[in-house]
């Protein structure tokens, strides 16, 4: 059994005239497996990843996804989340007056207590996060300022990758990662991801662009195209693609 | 026609000129004023809708019942009653029913250059100080503070000296004791002197079924250079009737600033006056409101720029929950000699539930050429984005929530600037939070 079953999924934008993004995407993606999402804009790769997470803007009308065995699309946003899923935003939003550190020690809690565990210990939580954070070179007042409240583009997505650290997650979307990223940035951000790479975790990585694969080294590569897995392979087929760009999945659906 | 033509009165202001018959005649200046108060309800009665300041607050139709005059509380209900900010380190003195009670009440070991005494007390002696009290006139008929005028016997005198800088803040623990529903008028006056510094704290409760009427006012004459905080408190019974009056007259290059969270009262009216009559003084009044089920709250400020060089902030932040209702009326007037003025005002509003409403109406009145004023109002619910990225964490929706609220609240009580009194008061608001669950 696969870790993250995605099977035939169809969805649309929430609403009676709302348009339909994905058109029977399947997927299996199992423990310690990097895959990559790659497709030209508006394929649908930013709706798949909310959908996962379980945004109310878009209305499933056939298909399954299961995780461990169980309905993720039964779940509610935040039992998704105690149950391994994490989403690594595009454009994480900021969220004045919550300190960054309230806010990860209020996620981490909530999820050990859904799952049933003890909450952690002060002392503990403060290690915790200073271990990761250095390794992020994520200071000290980034942590007590509101959550991503005036970080730059490279300090909102470094500190998404801080909270995958601490929460720990099953299965990892991360979406246009690489997005608004200097080749530096890009570096550290990387680094991190491959730091949490493990044979319990599986990541799911969307992309436009090959330049991110270079740094997180994918198991398979998928070409998405109107919705829909057009194409599967290996590390490879993200050079060849972006070698002859996604000119030849374009004209096929014309 | 004229609207103020209005023969008939209702219970509750049947019951209020019961009480005022019994002011005596002759007497000095403040029999003078009370009677002067008196005639003036008497003439205008409680305020309705037709009156622009009391547009959304219609007392005449919310206020129906005719209470009797609170008597005075046993002490050790008052005791038993006033539990607000007890945390605090604090010099606390404790008013119930309108009157102080000396047994629960700190007057002694008071350090130097500070005076504090009570408004009966001060009465009894013919205290000098006295000439400032009903000094500082709003500039129109209010009549929660004719009321208090006409009818208060008690409260507290403080005097701190030229230069004093008194640590420890005075907490005013205003609280309603009693069995029956009653109506209380307490009425307080606090000076600081040129160059002193001071932190005066007030809390108001009382039980929750009742429809209890508690009335304060506070008047404070702040002097040159002058250093002010207020910071209240107002979690009055779930059946009260909130009516509070600040006055402030504020000398030169001096600094005050007031806060009041208020999560109390059926109806709660505060109202602010602040006139600004020293060079380059600056001021800031802020409040947090949270309201639930069919609570009404009003805060209505009036901050008159008279010196030129001046500068205010006001920002006032209100979460509505059920069918609340909140109003913001903040009015600032510029006059023509405060020139340099720099004015800012903004309301903004949180609603959780469906029905609740919020009224924001912010007036500018600029007679000056060369000044900064602006003011703003905002309305909405919490943001959807900032929840799912909470709930995409793994924090449960009310949980998320109450983050969030949590967050919108903080702004305005970090303004605070006693530790004590700030982290007191951050507490109440997460306690608030939590009882919502």
């Amino acid at each position: 059994m696969a870790l993250l079953e995605i099977d035939n999924l169809h969805a649309k934008i929430d609403g009676e005239h709302g348009k339909e993004i994905l058109k029977g995407l399947s997927l299996k993606v199992n423990p310690g497996e990097v895959h990559a999402i790659m497709g030209p804009n508006g394929s649908g790769k930013s709706t798949l990843s909310y959908i996962l997470a379980g945004k109310d803007d878009y209305e499933v009308t056939d298909g399954s996804v299961s995780l461990d065995g169980e309905d993720l699309l039964e779940m509610e946003i935040d039992e998704r989340a105690a149950k391994g899923v994490f989403l690594a935003f595009q454009y994480p939003v900021e969220v004045p007056g919550v300190a960054t550190m309230t806010f990860l020690r209020s996620a981490l809690n909530a999820q050990r207590k859904k799952r049933g565990e003890e909450e952690i210990s002060t002392p503990d939580f403060l290690r915790l996060v200073k271990d990761k954070a250095a390794g992020l070179g994520i200071s000290q007042d980034m942590l007590r300022r509101g959550v991503n409240v005036g970080f730059s583009g490279g300090e909102k997505k470094r500190a998404e990758i801080l909270q995958m650290a601490v929460l720990e997650p099953k299965v990892a979307i991360l979406d246009e990662t690489d997005s608004g990223l200097d080749i530096d940035a890009l570096k550290v951000v990387s680094e991190g991801v491959n730091a949490l790479r493990s044979p319990d975790r599986a990541m799911i990585v969307i992309t436009h662009y090959q330049r991110l694969l270079n740094h997180i080294v994918p198991d398979f590569v998928h070409v998405m195209h109107k919705g829909r897995i057009v194409r599967s392979g290996g590390k490879e087929l993200a050079l060849e693609l972006e070698a002859n760009g996604y000119a030849e999945y374009q004209q096929d659906a014309a | 026609m004229n609207a103020d033509i209005r023969p008939i009165r209702t219970p509750a202001e049947q019951a209020i000129l019961a009480s005022l018959g019994g002011l005596p005649a002759g007497g000095d200046r403040l029999a003078d004023l009370r009677r002067a108060a008196a005639r003036s309800f008497e003439e205008h009665g409680l305020p309705h809708r037709r009156v622009e300041e009391w547009k959304y607050t219609d007392l005449r139709t919310l206020m129906r019942e005719a209470v009797p005059l609170a008597g005075p509380a046993a002490v050790a209900q008052a005791d038993a009653a006033a539990r607000l900010l007890r945390g605090v380190e604090a010099r606390r003195i404790v008013v119930a029913n309108g009157a102080v009670v000396p047994e629960l009440s700190d007057l002694a070991g008071l350090e130097e250059g500070l005076r504090l005494t009570t408004l009966s007390a001060a009465l009894a002696s013919g205290d000098e100080v006295l000439s400032r009290l009903g000094g500082i006139l709003p500039g129109r008929y209010d009549a929660s503070l004719a009321l208090n005028t006409a009818l208060a016997k008690d409260g507290v005198v403080i005097v701190v000296a030229p230069g004093a800088k008194i640590e420890r803040p005075v907490h005013v623990a205003h609280v309603f004791a009693g069995e029956s529903a009653a109506a209380s008028y307490a009425r307080s006056l606090v000076v600081v002197g040129a160059g002193a510094s001071f932190t005066y704290a007030e809390s108001f409760e009382g039980p929750q079924g009742l429809a209890y009427q508690a009335n304060a006012a506070t008047e404070f004459v702040v002097g040159d250079e002058a250093h002010l905080d207020v910071v209240r408190l107002q979690e009055d019974g779930a059946g009260a009737f909130h009516l509070a009056t600040l006055l402030f007259d504020v000398g030169r290059q001096a600094q005050v600033h007031a806060f009041t969270l208020a999560s109390g009262a059926a109806v709660a009216r505060t109202s602010l006056y602040a006139t600004l009559s020293g060079e380059g003084s600056a001021v800031g009044f802020n409040g947090a409101s949270l309201l639930k089920d069919r609570q009404h709250n009003d805060a209505t400020l009036f901050v008159d720029h008279q010196a030129p060089g001046c500068e205010s902030r006001e920002l006032f932040k209100t979460v509505l929950d059920d069918t609340s209702r909140g109003v913001f009326q903040g009015k600032i007037v510029v006059r023509q000699a405060a020139q340099k003025t720099d004015g800012r005002m903004m309301s903004r509003a949180l609603l959780l539930g469906d029905d609740a409403e919020m009224d924001n109406k912010p007036e500018l009145e600029i007679f000056a050429d060369d000044v900064q004023c602006g003011h703003g109002a905002t309305c909405g619910a919490i943001d959807d984005e900032l929840l799912f990225y909470l709930r995409a964490r793994g924090i449960p929706l009310t949980e998320a929530q109450s983050l969030l609220v949590q967050a919108f609240v903080g702004e305005a009580v970090e303004t605070v600037e006693h530790d004590g009194l700030r982290e007191a008061l951050l507490e109440r608001a997460e306690g608030w939070l939590k009882a919502r669950g």
